[in-house]
């Protein structure tokens, strides 16, 4: 019984902390490379996008800033990643001292119903993320022409 | 190439945070895709953005293959000082482009 029990709490440590967990070990990677291993927070940044996709050719997203954190922690960057496209990397977006608001707004492709990530690197050091799990009934990227 | 659809306001109060949003032409080929004879046709997306106020980076983009073709994008620049802004792209065969307006500040 004691045994069953030791083998039972292995498991349970071995199991990645639950935000790495549901993360595509291809986006975590690139994720991490990007972070360097600091920790991803919830919140400062939002990520917009619909939640049902009837086409995945060109879908309007948004990344917003809700609440301008002072400028020592000021949005450096953001970067988007569509964990189940051939390429996860959708774009990458780094804003001067000169910048309005960080955020911006673009039009994408997706490939099939999947999560999709938003990560911000401010100027703190600290990293900041969102995500959005998202239906498509029409896919992009592989038809013929 | 076709010109881009530029929407830049032409004056703006200093101090002030305004929109830039920018429409290209582009068919932004993924690599994904294959024609009538199953070839693969090759990847040539536009990869970079850079757009300057006054000499200064205010905001720069990495595109990968997942952004739409016909690429639009809106960010937000702070009113500083009446100056040119210069958006410039490059395409993964080093073709580049550039968009210029100037801005007065109030």
């Amino acid at each position: 019984m004691r045994r069953r029990m030791l083998i039972a709490g292995a498991a349970l440590l071995a199991l990645p902390p639950a935000s790495a967990r549901a993360t595509k070990p291809e986006v975590a990677a690139a994720i991490r490379a990007l972070t360097g291993g600091a920790p991803l927070r919830q919140g400062r940044i939002k990520l917009d996008i619909p939640l049902l996709v009837e086409n995945g050719n060109a879908v309007a997203l948004s990344v917003t800033v809700p609440e301008a954190p002072p400028e020592a922690a000021r949005i450096r960057s953001i970067h988007i990643f569509a964990e189940s496209n051939p390429n996860p990397n959708v774009i990458n977006a780094f804003f001067g001292p000169r910048s309005g608001r960080p955020g911006l707004s673009t039009r994408i492709r997706l490939a099939t119903s999947q999560t999709m990530i938003a990560v911000a690197a401010c100027a703190d050091g600290s990293f900041w993320t969102d995500s959005v799990e998202l239906l498509v009934t029409l896919a992009a990227c592989l038809d013929e022409v | 190439m076709a010109r881009p659809l530029v929407s830049i306001p032409k004056s703006v109060r200093r101090g002030d945070i305004f929109d830039i949003r920018i429409l290209i032409a582009h068919p932004m080929e993924s690599g994904q895709r294959r024609d009538d004879s199953g070839r693969a046709i090759p990847r040539e997306i536009i990869n970079r953005f850079i757009c300057t106020y006054g000499g200064e980076e205010v905001f720069r983009a990495e595109f990968f293959p997942a952004i739409a073709a016909n690429p639009f994008l809106t960010f937000s620049v702070r009113a500083v000082e009446t100056g040119m802004i210069v958006m410039t792209w490059t395409d993964d065969l080093g073709a580049s482009q550039f968009e210029s307006a100037e801005i007065i500040v109030t």
